[in-house]
């Protein structure tokens, strides 16, 4: 935001001045939006500082009030490794898939079909994440544990696909659940850069004899490359935040691994929220309030340098 | 980027004039795509049905046959340029489909185990004192209307008071700046961080672990204003200048000309704006399982107690375990109660493309 360029004196708007029109309404009217704008920064200022003031007590909290941890840095971070992983592996998924995607309605299918084509991943979006994890829990678990059996006995070597293959509800699953949440988002952002392509160098390029892959290899990618980066993080922030379908979905120990496919799986922090939440009591509550702040840390974080990102790209082009 | 493109086209210096080149470079038929695929589906279809393979690894086997045949067929014929371009067509379209398969089969598992558990029961009746089969999930659709409404309530007029003040009164000042910032980061926050902030909030309020329907809307409405805010930004910008100036001109009061020429000529995209935000907020789960709770009874009081809600609902019953006599019972609950809210999700969503072509700006864009 930073780099947006403003005028140091913006010109002054005669019919803005105070007293110039002698009504009521324009000030009343003026007041209120500048009000909704207030209880904006308000609301997120609160969300911060109830967060901070809820987690205090848990700085303290050891053993049983920490679920067994020795404090509560112990017992956060196999949490945070989970929810990056998971975060990780869904983007390794749904990056290339949602750059493809953005291009078909950008750039291969008809005009009249891409927006109908549009409208389908923008249904993507709509269905609920509960209902994503309703159906991960009951039913892609079966359909991917023959893959992870395959995995297993053929790619077995690799830490990645140790085993041994009990479930199919796995870190793996959720990663999959998440692509397929992070997708919609990450194609919205692409789409909406690719179409910003300047026209005049992809038909250059077309008039040079370029096929159509090679035109948008030269003239759309390096237009679009910050725009990309900057829809990943978006993309980022959204799965690491994401709570419904990784707690219905994963069968989780809480433990730090890189097996993708076996049943003692990490939880995430969001998940961990949602699942022992019911029946947390005391200090228990402010360390489960406590993860959420470092998760609103986290996702902050990387927002804000998706955000930036995209600035600086728009401030170059 | 214009250096990239002096790739060296392809000229052979033994080409001459005098020479017959020909005009054109040999093509493949137009029909060449349909014949791959239909012979590559076709090869893969006789070890499928020898085998019996399922039908996830007949499209897999004939969809690598198709990758390899069509690339291979036009770099013979045509060279390698368009070789490649065949391919990275044949694997970007492949994207969309597989972005489409777990749209499918979410909405078609969801309809295959939902539709059974419909029933009058099923939309008249609470889970008060129901264990095992029948009750229904009348007290949850309540619940998710209640807190919804009030969370739009909320949420719609702050959005679009400050989407007003960024578009019409802010002009790129440092507070608009901020704001602006503020709601990118407001859109970002995971939907349990604002459960919890409701549940931080109240716990001051009422004592430890509260449970209360409204403070759901309020953190419904933590995550539905930044992108009210953003969708009725974006319309109040397509508004021409010369509408405002007009009006102005006339000599009308700058809040008339807000709320009489400018928000109605924007209405059509700030309701299509407003549907969709809804639409988000009602599936959402973590914030109402946090501060919402659960309950098996009805309860209309958005004040006082627990409330049910239909993704809490569907996150309970998927979760709870329990006896296994009740466990089918709790599951098809559960997928019957995921269709009833994918159906109002999407009717929303439908109704806002509805209401926005129908309100279109006859300005055209």
């Amino acid at each position: 935001m930073s780099t947006i360029q403003a005028d140091p004196a913006p010109p002054s708007d005669p019919l803005q001045e105070e007293g110039s029109t002698g009504r009521a309404g324009d000030s009343i009217f003026r007041g209120l939006a500048t009000g909704a704008g207030m209880i904006i920064m308000l609301a997120l200022a609160g969300v911060a500082i109830f967060l901070v003031l809820q987690s205090i007590p848990a700085l303290g909290a050891s053993g049983e009030q920490a679920y067994g941890a020795d404090n509560i840095v112990v017992y956060i971070w196999p949490l945070l490794f989970g929810t990056v992983l998971a975060a990780v592996i869904a983007l390794v998924i749904a990056a290339p898939l949602s750059i493809g995607v953005a291009l078909v309605i950008s750039h291969y299918a008809p005009r009249r079909i891409a927006r109908l084509l549009g409208y389908l991943i923008d249904l993507l979006a709509a269905v609920p994440s509960v209902v994503y994890g309703l159906w991960g829990r009951e039913t892609l678990q079966g359909w991917v544990f023959p893959v992870y059996d395959w995995l297993h006995d053929n790619l077995g070597f690799l830490p990645f696909f140790e085993g041994p293959v009990t479930t199919g509800r796995t870190i793996l699953t959720a990663g999959v659940v998440l692509a397929v949440m992070a997708l919609p988002i990450i194609t919205a952002l692409c789409r909406e850069v690719f179409l910003q392509t300047p026209m005049m160098h992809q038909e250059a390029a077309l008039a040079l004899g370029a096929t159509r892959w090679e035109m948008i290899r030269m003239a759309v990618f390096p237009y679009a490359r910050s725009g990309i980066t900057s829809a990943v993080m978006l993309g980022l922030g959204r799965a690491l935040g994401e709570t419904m379908a990784v707690a219905l979905v994963l069968s989780a120990s809480g433990i730090v691994t890189f097996n993708l496919i076996s049943s003692q799986n990490p939880s995430t922090i969001a998940a961990n929220i949602a699942l022992n939440y019911a029946n947390a009591s005391g200090t228990k509550v402010n360390v489960l309030i406590a993860g959420g702040l470092v998760l609103f840390l986290v996702t902050f974080a990387v927002n804000f340098l998706g955000r930036y990102l995209a600035a600086r790209g728009r401030a170059k082009a | 980027m214009t250096d990239t493109l002096h790739e060296p086209f392809h000229t052979d210096p033994s080409t001459d004039l005098s020479t017959h080149v020909p005009l054109t470079k040999p093509q493949l038929p137009s029909i060449a795509t349909t014949l791959a695929a239909a012979v590559s589906w076709g090869l893969a279809g006789l070890p499928a049905l020898l085998l019996s393979w399922p039908i996830a690894g007949w499209v897999v086997v004939g969809w690598i046959l198709f990758v390899l045949a069509l690339p291979t067929w036009s770099g013979l014929i045509e060279g390698g340029r368009k070789a490649v371009d065949r391919l990275v067509t044949i694997l970007v379209w492949s994207t969309f489909a597989l972005a489409m398969l777990p749209l499918v089969a979410v909405i078609y598992t969801v309809v295959e185990r939902g539709a059974g558990a419909l029933s009058v029961e099923f939309f008249t009746a609470s889970q008060q004192g129901v264990l095992g089969e029948g009750g229904g999930i009348y007290h949850a659709i309540m619940g998710t209307l209640i807190i919804t409404v009030i969370a739009s309530v909320i949420s719609i007029p702050i959005g679009i008071m400050a989407a007003v003040y960024l578009v019409e009164y802010g002009k790129n000042n440092r507070l608009s700046r901020t704001l602006t910032f503020l709601v990118d980061v407001m859109t970002g926050i995971p939907s349990i961080v604002a459960g919890l902030f409701a549940l931080a909030l109240f716990t001051l309020l009422l004592g430890p672990l509260p449970r209360i329907a409204i403070g759901g809307s309020i953190a419904l409405s933590v995550l539905m204003i930044p992108i009210v805010v953003r969708s009725t930004e974006e319309m109040l910008k397509l508004v021409p200048d010369e509408l405002r100036e007009g009006a102005l001109a006339l000599g009308v009061p700058k809040w008339r000309t807000i709320t009489k020429v400018v928000l109605p000529t924007a209405l059509g995209g700030i309701v299509t704006g407003a549907t969709l935000a809804v639409a988000r907020v009602a599936g959402e789960t973590a914030p109402l399982l946090l501060i919402a709770g659960t309950l098996r009874g009805t309860n209309f009081n958005p004040f006082d107690g627990a409330m049910q809600t239909l993704p809490v609902l569907i996150f309970g019953e998927a979760t709870r375990g329990g006896l296994a006599e009740y466990v089918p019972f709790q599951i098809e609950r559960a997928w019957g109660a995921a269709l009833v809210l994918i159906m109002i999700v999407m009717l929303l969503n439908l109704l806002a493309r509805v209401v926005g072509s129908f309100f279109s700006p006859k300005t055209g864009r």
